[in-house]
């Protein structure tokens, strides 16, 4: 998902002279193509987050488009109010594409785990917030972005996610995608987290309960029509996703359903990552398995919300 | 040393503003009141009927906090009326106790929270690179202002990138909220440190307008490097009650009386 998102940035900059791209000390060759064809357009800075951010803003002041790259937590957390002011304040089309969403970083620990990275982006006006689940749909979501005028927070997951958005779905910036259809229930999911959902749906299935999964790749600007919609189909929604389960993409689907239709409330439950932090390493599966995001619990919190066994 | 007719002029219009608001950061806004003066009186290049012209020179005022003698010399120059600083933090004011861009004509960039300035700067001095454009960019700090470490992470990068079209002006009045610089952190030795990190550097005295136009006609000091101003001031310049006072590095509840032995400093 990483390689598209920047292999995305290097055709964008073929197309849009007004592309920029802005690293952080990133690993050795990262974009050298783009390095080769448009030394210009290419900025491979220190590590020095609250600057790049701020160099970002004065480069789309004067009219171009620059696409920050680095880790999540460093992208969020350590420039918080460069974002907020620099970026949000005056409404810049700065784009900010953040390694390792979740657990990506589980053996690096706490300090590389973007656990609340959607909370606090979203909490600011302005701002986009998106979680493509695979690379077919961040090459869609990519190419989407030259004409957005705002900043964008843009969640990558692991890379070599398995691909399972399709083309003829599209990919429209806060419009929701509904990747499987159920009578029963409803997985509301974002990210990579839409590949477990769907899995468990199959699982479900074969036990005879029909469960669809509506992918919110856009947590902000909220799909509230789609979503509600979505849930008003079923007897039973959960939430799922791979960031702590407050202030994500459950509390919004919470608060969109407590402003607009608050009888659908009750059917509703969350699942995602719980209010602390990790304190394990190991890897993504390890860590989401810790944090109770697998398979068994996501059939768990279904049935009981179905009223089933 | 008096002030001529032109720098009690600003000041009165500093004194305007903040009688309209009954607040306002008195102390740093008259420590740069030259400063800006010399700027927009003969080196930058602007013009006031179309702020946004691409080939304007850009300034940022870092230290957000002095904005009242940004909107005085603006309204000096033409950006907006004289009249409109008396509106000064009012609830529908263009004119907030810190400068948005946007809002204010002739303001590049919404600051207030400190080390934002020269982050931003350093990217408006590429764009201008990469476009061709041969406008200049100028980001005046506060000396409490650059404890905030943003600012030398950019100006590390801004010697990376040799940013000859880059200025960065430092209103160094020794005096941040608390108390002195020198005992709050000391800054020193201040000169020294922008060189080191590949400033060509000069000082100058930031009352003294022959001074001030003298340096700034010099730049850019180098052909391969940024410039920087350390500009030496005293916080609440030409208000013997104010200088080198930290009780007026802001001042809310202004009464008339405040007010008006301010206009009696400047007869």
């Amino acid at each position: 998902m990483r390689k598209t998102a920047l292999d995305c940035v290097h055709k964008l900059s073929k197309i849009d002279e007004r592309v920029v791209f802005v690293g952080s000390d990133l690993g050795p060759g990262v974009l050298d193509k783009m390095k080769t064809e448009f030394p210009d357009r290419f900025f491979m800075e220190g590590v020095s987050e609250q600057y790049i951010v701020g160099m970002a803003a004065g480069l789309a002041m004067e009219g171009f488009i620059p696409y920050v790259n680095t880790i999540a937590t460093f992208l969020t957390r350590r420039c918080y109010e460069q974002v907020a002011v620099d970026l949000c304040i005056h409404d810049l089309p700065v784009r900010l594409i953040a390694n390792g969403g979740g657990g990506v970083y589980a053996p690096l620990g706490p300090t590389h785990l973007a656990i609340e990275d959607i909370a606090i982006m979203r909490a600011l006006p302005n701002m986009a917030v998106v979680a493509p689940c695979d690379a077919d749909e961040m090459n869609r979501l990519m190419m989407s972005t030259l004409e957005w005028p705002h900043p964008i927070y843009i969640r990558l997951g692991k890379g070599g996610d398995k691909v399972v958005s399709e083309e003829k779905n599209g990919f429209e910036l806060g419009k929701s995608i509904k990747m499987r259809s159920g009578r029963d229930g409803l997985f509301i999911t974002t990210g990579v987290m839409t590949q477990l959902a769907l899995e468990t749906a199959d699982i479900l299935k074969k036990d005879g309960v029909d469960v669809g999964v509506l992918h919110v790749h856009t947590i902000k600007p909220f799909d509230h029509t789609g979503v509600i919609a979505a849930i008003k189909d079923v007897r039973a929604v959960v939430t799922v996703e791979e960031h702590i389960v407050n202030g994500g993409l459950g509390s919004a689907v919470l608060e969109s359903c407590s402003e607009l239709q608050p009888e659908l409330l009750p059917k509703i439950s969350r699942i995602g990552i719980p209010d602390k932090f990790a304190t394990e390493y190991g890897s993504q599966n390890s860590l989401l398995k810790h944090w109770g995001i697998t398979s068994s619990t996501l059939v768990g919190a279904m049935m009981k919300k179905l009223g089933g066994a | 040393m008096a002030f001529d007719d032109r720098s009690k002029l600003l000041r009165r219009y500093v004194i305007d503003a903040m009688r309209g608001g009954g607040r306002g950061h008195l102390g740093s806004s008259m420590s740069m009141v030259e400063i800006l003066r010399v700027l927009y009186d003969s080196v930058l290049k602007f013009d006031p009927k179309n702020p946004q012209a691409a080939d304007r020179d850009r300034f940022i005022l870092s230290k957000g906090h002095g904005c009242l003698a940004l909107y005085a010399i603006l309204a000096d120059r033409g950006f907006f009326p004289v009249s409109e600083l008396e509106s000064f933090c009012r609830p529908t004011s263009r004119l907030g106790g810190h400068p948005e861009r946007g809002k204010v004509p002739g303001v590049e960039a919404s600051t207030g929270a400190l080390g934002h300035g020269v982050p931003i700067g350093v990217g408006i001095a590429l764009a201008m690179r990469l476009q061709k454009n041969p406008s200049r960019v100028f980001v005046l700090t506060g000396d409490g202002e650059i404890n905030e470490g943003s600012n030398w992470e950019a100006l590390m990068a801004a010697a990376k990138h040799k940013l000859t079209n880059l200025t960065v002006m430092v209103d160094y009045n020794k005096l941040q909220s608390y108390g002195r610089t020198a005992d709050v952190l000391d800054l020193e030795p201040l000169v020294d440190k922008f060189k080191s990190f590949g400033f060509v550097t000069h000082e100058v005295d930031g009352h003294d307008v022959a001074a001030l136009e003298t340096i700034m006609k010099k730049l850019p000091f180098a052909k391969n490097a940024p410039s920087a101003i350390i500009c030496h001031t005293i916080k609440g310049k030409g208000f013997p009650f104010a200088e080198g006072n930290p009780e007026w590095h802001h001042k809310s509840g202004m009464t008339e009386t405040d007010i008006q032995q301010m206009y009696d400093c400047l007869t």
